[in-house]
């Protein structure tokens, strides 16, 4: 029988790890990169003038970011109005009704809610909204947000309310509490940081979403509170800078997607914060 | 001689197609500490839990027969209403975790939407933690959160959250059994003073908690009732064979 | 003594009220207080609200398709099923086959998988066999999780003005039209953006091999890379299986970073130096400017292409993640 040599077998192993080894950390590199450019592109554009004035046209130097700022704000308050109720509630939902067919159906639903590409949205939005509307609007953007925050909320609600356990209802129920009082008062409260948690994730993923703005919010040079007209947003203004011939926009876009990354790097750890502080313990 | 508040006539309890209690009969008596013990499984938890119709709450869960509460049948009124008539005290503490001692106690008003003036409300969690012997412990730390309290403690703010609401009857489900000896003792010499106040009805699986502590004894076996009488007399001289082999250690 | 035993000691005060103002007071109180008992919110129109809720979400899934399906309609009708296999995209023309697009997508999304196994799949043995616990696994990890936390849109801001140039090199050197954008520069961005989705499943399952398995290989005399190469990837090989199955559901439907090197050709690709367009980025480019009823709903009949493949790979990968036992 012939043997692979040992010592072969033993200097492959000591290749391989190192193999390993580099590849992982090569795999954060590109993490790196991206946080350097931004920063040393990005950080020299900011100023007060750029946070707080609307964009000038082209071939003016200077503009600003705000409008963008605003909108982006005003989505993420349309969104996120729209997809709480019913996402909080069917977490409610699915964690009180373990089984059933509806229940099985409707996380099906969300499992297919939470693949579609973010562009689709914007199409069905499109179709809703703006055709209804008859023009881009935030209300549209909103809309096609909130289907994709909807999952996320649904699902950290669902295992949130799974964790408390059935002595909490109980004590609740035993003192003559109505169950949508005891719901809502006692176990709702009781799993607030979870749910606030998968909240915020997902605020955190929208305000960073392009695609579905494409046609429904759109983007706007002005600045404008109405919900039914068309509105600015970070990334969207990145993408339109980026894309275009002018090299005073590209300095703005690196200023904004710095802003942008700052901002979603560091709502993702305020969640964590929050989450570790807020938690309930049983 | 004391009078009957709950009186429990042809009662039985099912899970689906099984029987879980046969045709019960029962006098609880006022301001009396009644204790219902039997083995692990005979039905004892699900007795108590029909009383303040908690057990209906179980999926499949369904019920036969009357239970009067002076004199009138609960399984006809509201079973909130119902809950708020007769407080229950579970196995293990369970103080509402996101509340202060004092939110924990006037809970049940809290929670069901009943407005109290700042008076009231004081008036109400100084007697109940006073009546549950708690008071003393915890008057300095009103304000902090309950599940920092010992377990034994945490009891007898359970205790104290169901007395606030003057319930006519207190259920009492094996109260004791998640606690140390000297947590257990405070609970017993308590449900002993409590008695004065509010009728008592014990759940144990610790015959002689049940001998220490009550007035009456009930033994459930296998879902049925098998003798029911004064505490010294069931203990000293029962009438049924069952009962004197489980006094006697014989199974349980 | 049998019934109430007094005769040890009580270890607490009992201060109870004597005072039978306050006895009064509390019985007052407390009759004011039952003459209000109502049951408030009812429980039955409660859980109707419940079901509603996850009704609501039911109807959500079944009118998104609708909505596509209703809205190709016109597309549907004029190209039927060679529709997908057209190779001409003319909007002028009033032509619209997605052949390019099917194409585009297709090559853009396997390549970048199988850039990015090169490093995901390294990663899942680093951080599921190697080095489990402690700060740099957990700083690893951490770096991961934050690059699938990048919008997409920055991604494609830096592949455009970092990426290309090398690329645009690249093919100066090889002698190719030097676009600097095209299929490979896509393939490469979405190849980072994809790495989270199968490090992080990948490390799960490679984490749950039993442990008896890889010691019965060791005590035989396997070297750690044997182990690895014999026993733990073929055991963990449909959850990392799944894991690049859910990595290709989001290479599919990636748009921004997408759309912005991809070169925005709407011929099909003859090589990966080709500029070329995704199904998602020439919607992305053409939809605000689609005129005519035709031209959009062919547009939105390539999204419906885009939802129907997305939902058959996620619903896939997520059975299989399931199977394993894992929590994705």
């Amino acid at each position: 029988m012939k043997e692979f040599p040992v010592r072969k077998r033993i200097v492959a192993d000591k290749i391989f790890k190192a193999v390993i080894i580099l590849l992982s950390f090569a795999c954060i590199l590109p993490m790196f990169f991206i946080i350097f450019f931004i920063t040393s592109k990005g950080i020299s554009v900011i100023n007060w003038e750029f946070l707080t004035q609307l964009p000038k046209p082209v071939g003016e130097a200077g503009g600003g970011i705000f409008n963008a700022l605003i909108g982006t704000f005003m989505l993420i308050a349309i969104s996120t109005l729209l997809s709480v109720p019913i996402g909080v509630l069917t977490g409610i939902f699915l964690s009180e009704y373990r089984k059933g067919r509806l229940v099985y159906l409707v996380r099906l639903s969300i499992e297919t809610l939470q693949g579609i590409p973010s562009i689709v949205f914007g199409i069905i939005a499109y179709v809703w909204i703006v055709v209804l509307v008859g023009s881009f609007s935030a209300l549209s953007g909103g809309v096609a947000l909130a289907m994709m925050m909807l999952p996320v909320i649904i699902t950290a609600t669902e295992e949130t309310l799974k964790l408390i356990p059935d002595s909490l209802r109980e004590a609740s129920l035993a003192l003559g509490v109505s169950y949508p009082r005891t719901i809502l008062k006692v176990v709702l409260l009781s799993g607030l940081s979870g749910i606030l948690t998968g909240i915020l994730l997902s605020v955190g993923r929208v305000a960073g979403e392009t695609a579905p703005l494409l046609f429904t919010a759109f983007g706007s040079p002005f600045m404008d509170f109405n919900i039914l007209k068309p509105v600015n947003s970070l990334p969207l203004m990145i993408f339109n800078y980026a894309k275009s011939p002018y090299p005073e926009w590209h300095r703005l876009a690196w200023g904004a997607s710095f802003v942008l990354i700052v901002f979603v790097l560091g709502m993702n750890l305020f969640t964590k914060l929050v989450t570790r502080r807020w938690k309930v313990q049983f | 001689m004391e009078s009957t508040i709950l009186r429990i006539e042809q009662f039985s309890a099912f899970y689906g197609a099984t029987t879980v209690l046969k045709d019960i009969k029962l006098s609880i008596p006022q301001n009396r500490i009644t204790a219902i013990m039997g083995p692990s499984g005979c039905g004892k938890s699900t007795l108590i839990r029909c009383i303040n119709r908690m057990h209906e709450l179980t999926p499949y869960a369904r019920v036969s027969g009357r239970i009067l509460l002076d004199g009138e049948d609960i399984y006809a009124t509201d079973p909130i209403i119902v809950r708020r008539q007769i407080g229950m005290v579970f196995q293990k503490p369970n103080p509402f975790p996101t509340m202060s001692i004092y939110e924990n106690v006037i809970a049940g008003y809290q929670l069901n939407g009943i407005h109290l003036s700042k008076e009231e409300k004081e008036k109400i969690v100084t007697e109940s933690l006073r009546k549950a012997a708690l008071w003393d412990e915890v008057k300095e730390s009103l304000h902090r959160k309950g599940t920092f309290l010992s377990g034994g403690q945490q009891q007898r703010l359970c205790i104290a959250r169901a007395l606030a609401m003057q319930p006519e009857i207190l259920l009492l489900d094996e109260p004791t059994s998640a606690l140390d000896p000297k947590a257990t003792s405070h609970i017993e010499e308590l449900v002993g003073q409590l008695k004065n106040n509010v009728t008592i009805m014990l759940v144990t699986h610790n015959m002689a908690q049940a001998a220490r502590v009550s007035d009456y004894t009930a033994f459930i076996y296998l879902g049925e009732l098998i003798e029911f009488g004064s505490t010294g007399t069931v203990f000293t001289a029962p009438k049924d064979k069952k009962t004197e082999d489980y006094l006697t250690g014989k199974f349980g | 003594m049998l019934g109430n035993d007094t005769s040890t000691e009580l270890k607490y005060p009992m201060t109870l009220s004597k005072d039978s103002a306050t006895a009064d007071a509390l019985t007052k109180i407390h009759a004011r207080v039952k003459a209000r008992w109502k049951s408030g919110f009812s429980e039955s129109s409660f859980r109707k609200i419940l079901y509603f809720a996850g009704i609501c979400v039911l109807v959500l899934l079944v009118a998104i398709f609708l909505s596509l399906v209703i809205a190709s309609f016109p597309a549907i009708r004029r190209f039927g099923v060679g529709f997908l296999f057209g190779t001409t995209w003319d909007p002028v023309k009033g032509e619209f086959g997605a052949l390019p697009f099917v194409v585009g997508t297709l090559i853009v999304s396997f390549l970048a998988l199988i850039f990015s196994v090169f490093l995901s799949l390294p990663t899942s043995i680093f951080l599921g066999e190697y080095f489990t616990e402690g700060g740099t696994p957990t700083f690893i990890k951490s770096m991961i999780e934050l690059l699938a936390g990048v919008p997409s849109v920055i991604y494609g801001f830096c592949g455009l003005f970092l990426l290309t140039p090398l690329v645009r090199s690249l093919e100066v050197k090889l002698g190719v039209a030097p676009y600097g954008v095209g299929i490979l520069t896509a393939a490469l961005v979405l190849s980072i953006m994809v790495i989270p989705y199968s490090a992080s499943i990948g490390r799960e399952v490679i984490n749950l091999v039993p442990t008896d398995l890889k010691e019965a290989a060791f005590s035989l005399g396997a070297t750690r890379f044997e182990v690895i190469r014999k026993v733990i990837l073929p055991y963990a090989r449909s959850g990392i299986f799944a894991g690049i199955l859910l990595s290709l559901g989001r290479a599919l439907g990636e748009t921004m970073a997408v759309t912005m090197v991809i070169g925005n050709s709407n011929f099909l690709p003859t090589s990966i130096f080709s500029p070329s367009n995704s199904l998602a980025s020439v919607i992305a480019n053409e939809f605000t400017e689609a005129t005519g009823r035709l031209y959009l709903s062919s547009l939105i009949e390539l999204g419906l292409v885009l939802f129907m493949v997305t939902t058959v790979i996620n619903v896939l990968g997520k059975v299989i993640v399931r199977r394993m036992g894992v929590e994705g």
